[in-house]
């Protein structure tokens, strides 16, 4: 078994399993049941400054998105930060901490941007014991009505002032969570760092309105007729997290910069993209929230045993072994000609691939009186919808056209060698190739 | 009060409680969500083999698609505009043969979607509302004679009313909905299904119905096209075939489809005599009906004996393997030649065969079984008599249901074409109407088959 021990900007957990900063993470008695159950780390849920009040709604906080039989696909939340008193947070973070001394266990804070309110609150967070702290400058909802979470995570020089200020009045590792809900993920990223974090942890809660109640015309959740916009999260802003994550891991001036992955990681598979994209660990929530603290046992022997396959024996060893193939569209090989092929003896003849490919591609398959589906490789633009909307998996795959063939659409011969759109003849731009 | 090891023939064999259990819902419904769960698994394929399958030609992965957005009542809308007697077809249809079996899931995975209990979630939650989804056209003046009011007249009944014609349906039977109501096992049609079918069917106005008239004895055929604009027939088949067999004319030897139809009509089934060892001779759907509610009446054996292999049975599969579940023995290859007895049978007497191409003949080989009750279920027979042509024994008619004799159609069992299914019926009935109304009016007859995805068979 891969050893799954983690050093994360120096947080040692026995896993690279996290519990996000959310609901299950707001007490020692879920944090100990989280523990016990096999979480490497837990962020507490979000402190806010003694005396702020948080008061939450006393409606229904979640929304859900379902697939088939009512498999939660994605999940909205309007709940706050914390509204329980600081005082009892401390006391009971410092208690796990001690009960728990292997695990990682860092502080989840948002108070407001004033660095009185930083300097108070961090010297008491430092008296637990814990192993960090984590900036919210996410939460989508509520707090950023009060210039708070999303509202300090939109804005990079606050990012910049309120990170340094935590690195002048607390000595352990920093850690930024950053708002999905911005255009360019890198600007807040490269905020933090230039602020000196230690690390960002992204993607924070998506803004989402998961459904209408058509009966009543109100959005979902509806507290007593009304709805507001919640954080969306769960398996179904999974794509969305993966490509900010390696966003910042592919970009220059934050590739540098240690990631904590977060955003609809439900299997170790997950876990290991986010890995793969540049993250050094991950933090999972909505999993944890849907199936309880057990799933944890499926994600580390299910890494650790892809591990054990690939020959990994650390999971520094995993991060960012794909970032160097994360590049622009402009650089992808315009040479690599590939073509769609059915296998016959795996196509149960749903005609879905012709019904994709007739109604909404290239016209590109097709279909004999006897529903025999053929690509016909003179149309076929090798876009992949079919193998896309195929119910049999591995039944249609891409088949690359080896070189020296003939491109039957073009009429082409397929070359060797690698040519992207930036030496493209047809590109007004184009520089000659080297 | 007797047991399954009492001899002879009687009643009581099981207790009420009991009887009353063995035939409840064969298929209970789905519920909301196990629906929508089935639902789900539907690829919506397209050009679907399902509705190819369908002789209905019903939009299956549309209306399935239907109850996955959490309408199911549109879906009966789409069911319903196909077939009217959807909610019949989604119990009775042997859909292993039909829609089921062609579904691409069939194939993947030996599991396909239930497109039968799907479509009975949908038509009964429309059913359920007791309101009728169609609305009839002007009336045209045109009034058309339906004489048999089973899933063919029924289903060509309500399509001319529908148009704005004006029927008179006639039936044999004082109640309506022949095959349905009478030829079809008890457990696949709880709780008189077939009549508040017909009695949801008929709110679309415009439908007299007369029981108790039959063709032939209070009707003729000449008569009614003197009296109508045109005339549908579709009387299915009265008659029984006969075993051929020494001693046929036993006490205990009965028809198989009466033995049904009685036990449709009982209020109380444990009242019903069956006997202690009953043999069943056939092959179709009707041998099996009769052979598993004897079992569920509490016989001690049932024996299904078939002159040829299983795999020439009638009865699908699927319904030979319910049969043998619930205990019947289906004997191959074995053809009755004499029922022994003192009065009343007591022991059948079979003959192996063999085909050897040019026919079945025995081997000589014989055996007996013990047999109080022997159900003959080798196929029924036109008895009508009306001077129309006839294809193999039924009525000669073409894809529309004309039939030789000019503003005469037929459709159902009665004609040469399509198999005894109460889906052919609706399909038939449909078909028919269809031709009748643009033959009346003089326009063209609208399509009823299902127009997707033709355009790509090249």
């Amino acid at each position: 078994m891969a050893d799954l021990t983690t050093d994360f900007v120096g947080i040692k957990s026995p896993n690279p399993f996290w519990l996000a900063s959310a609901p299950p993470t707001d007490k020692a008695y879920n944090v100990r049941r989280a523990f016990d159950a096999g979480w490497g780390g837990a962020v507490w849920k979000t402190l806010a400054s003694e005396g702020e009040e948080i008061v939450n709604v006393n409606g229904p906080r979640y929304g859900a998105i379902y697939g088939a039989d009512r498999r939660l696909l994605g999940l909205n939340n309007i709940e706050l930060i914390t509204d329980r008193p600081l005082s009892v947070n401390l006391e009971e973070m410092a208690a796990v901490k001690a009960d728990y001394p292997d695990r990682a266990l860092i502080a989840s804070i948002m108070v407001p941007c004033e660095e009185e309110a930083w300097k108070a609150i961090l010297p008491r967070v430092a008296e637990t014991g814990c192993d960090g702290i984590e900036l919210n400058f996410g939460c989508p909802h509520g707090m950023s009505e009060r210039g708070m979470g999303a509202a300090v995570g939109q804005v990079p020089e606050y990012i910049e002032m309120v990170t340094r200020w935590c690195k002048q009045y607390y000595d352990r590792p920093v850690i930024v969570k950053l708002t999905p809900n911005i255009t360019d993920i890198r600007k807040p990223a490269m905020a933090a760092k230039n602020g000196g974090a230690d690390a960002v942890s992204l993607i924070n809660t998506i803004n989402s309105i998961t459904s209408v109640d058509l009966d009543n015309m109100a959005p979902q959740p509806t507290i007593d007729g009304k709805g507001s916009h919640g954080g969306y999260c769960g398996p179904a802003v999974k794509p969305i997290a993966l490509s900010m994550v390696s966003e910042i891991a592919r970009h220059a001036e934050t590739a540098d910069l240690p990631i904590s992955g977060i955003g609809g990681i439900t299997t170790w598979r997950d876990a290991a993209e986010f890995l793969a994209l540049g993250a050094g660990n991950v933090q999972v929530c909505t999993a944890a929230m849907t199936y309880g603290f057990r799933v944890v046992q499926e994600m580390t022997a299910g890494l650790s045993a892809w591990m054990d396959e690939k020959g990994y024996t650390s999971v520094a060893q995993i991060t960012g072994r794909a970032v160097p193939n994360v590049t622009d569209w402009q650089y992808l090989n315009l040479n690599y000609v590939t073509k769609a092929r059915i296998d016959q003896d795996l196509c149960i003849s749903c005609g879905r691939c012709f019904a994709a490919c007739e109604d909404t591609s290239h016209q590109a398959i097709s279909m004999s009186a006897d529903r025999t589906f053929d690509v016909i490789d003179a149309e076929c633009v090798a876009c992949n919808l079919c193998v896309d909307v195929c119910p049999v998996e591995d039944c249609i795959t891409m088949e690359r056209l080896a070189p020296g063939s003939v491109d039957p659409r073009t009429g082409r011969e397929v070359q060797a060698d690698y040519a992207n759109w930036t030496t493209h003849p047809q590109n007004p731009s184009a520089v000659a190739a080297e | 009060m007797a047991d399954t090891h009492t001899p002879g023939i009687t009643a009581h064999r099981l207790s009420e409680a009991q009887i009353a259990e063995n035939f409840s819902d064969l298929h209970p419904p789905l519920d909301r969500h196990e629906a929508r769960v089935a639902a789900d698994r539907c690829y919506f394929c397209y050009d679907a083999p399902c509705v190819t399958a369908c002789p209905t030609e019903i939009d299956i992965p549309l209306f399935i698609r239907q109850i996955a957005a959490g309408q199911p009542e549109s879906a009966a809308r789409t069911i319903f505009d196909q077939n009217i007697l959807g909610g019949m077809c989604a119990r009775v249809c042997p859909t292993e043969d039909l829609c089921e079996g062609a579904c691409v899931r069939e194939a993947a995975e030996g599991k396909p979607v239930e497109i039968g209990r799907l479509q009975r979630h949908a038509t009964d939650a429309l059913m359920a509302r007791q309101s009728h989804p169609f609305t009839r056209a002007a009336e045209t003046g045109k009034r058309v004679a339906v004489v048999g009011a089973g899933p063919a007249g029924l289903a060509c009944a309500h399509r001319l009313a529908m148009r704005g014609h004006t029927v008179t349906l006639y039936d044999a039977n004082r109640k309506p909905g022949g095959l349905n109501e009478f030829g079809i096992a008890a457990y696949k049609s709880e709780g008189d299904f077939a009549q508040a079918e017909v009695d949801w069917l008929m709110q679309i106005g415009g439908i007299s119905l007369e029981g108790g008239k039959a063709l032939g004895r209070d009707l003729s055929l000449e008569a009614l096209v003197s009296d109508f604009h045109a005339v549908f027939l579709g009387v299915g088949l009265a008659g029984v075939n006969a075993l051929r067999a020494e001693g046929e004319d036993r006490d205990g030897v009965q028809d198989a489809v009466r033995f049904i139809a009685e036990l449709r009509q009982a209020p109380d089934k444990s009242t019903l005599p069956v006997g202690r060892n009953v043999v069943v001779i056939g092959g179709g759907m009707t041998a099996i009906d009769a052979a598993i509610q004897s079992k569920l009446l509490g016989a001690e054996t049932v024996t299904i004996a078939y002159r040829r292999g299983r795999d020439r049975m009638g009865a699908s599969e699927y319904e030979q393997d319910l049969a043998t579940s619930k205990g019947v023995r289906i004997i191959e290859n074995a053809m009755p030649v004499a029922v022994h007895g003192n009065g009343a049978a007591q022991e059948v007497e079979l003959e192996y065969t063999t085909d050897d191409g040019s026919g079945l003949t025995g081997t000589g080989e014989r055996m007996r079984l013990p047999a109080d009750q022997v159900f003959k279920a080798i196929g029924q027979t036109m008895t009508l008599d009306c001077g129309l042509k006839l294809e193999r024994g039924k009525i000669a008619a073409d894809a529309s249901g004309r039939t030789s004799m000019d503003r005469v159609w037929a459709g159902g069992d009665c004609v040469a074409e399509g198999a005894d299914l109460t889906v052919w019926g609706a399909a038939q009935g449909r078909d028919a109407a269809e031709d009748i109304h643009a033959t009346l009016m003089g326009v063209a007859a609208a399509s009823t088959g299902a127009v997707m995805g033709e355009a790509a068979r090249t």
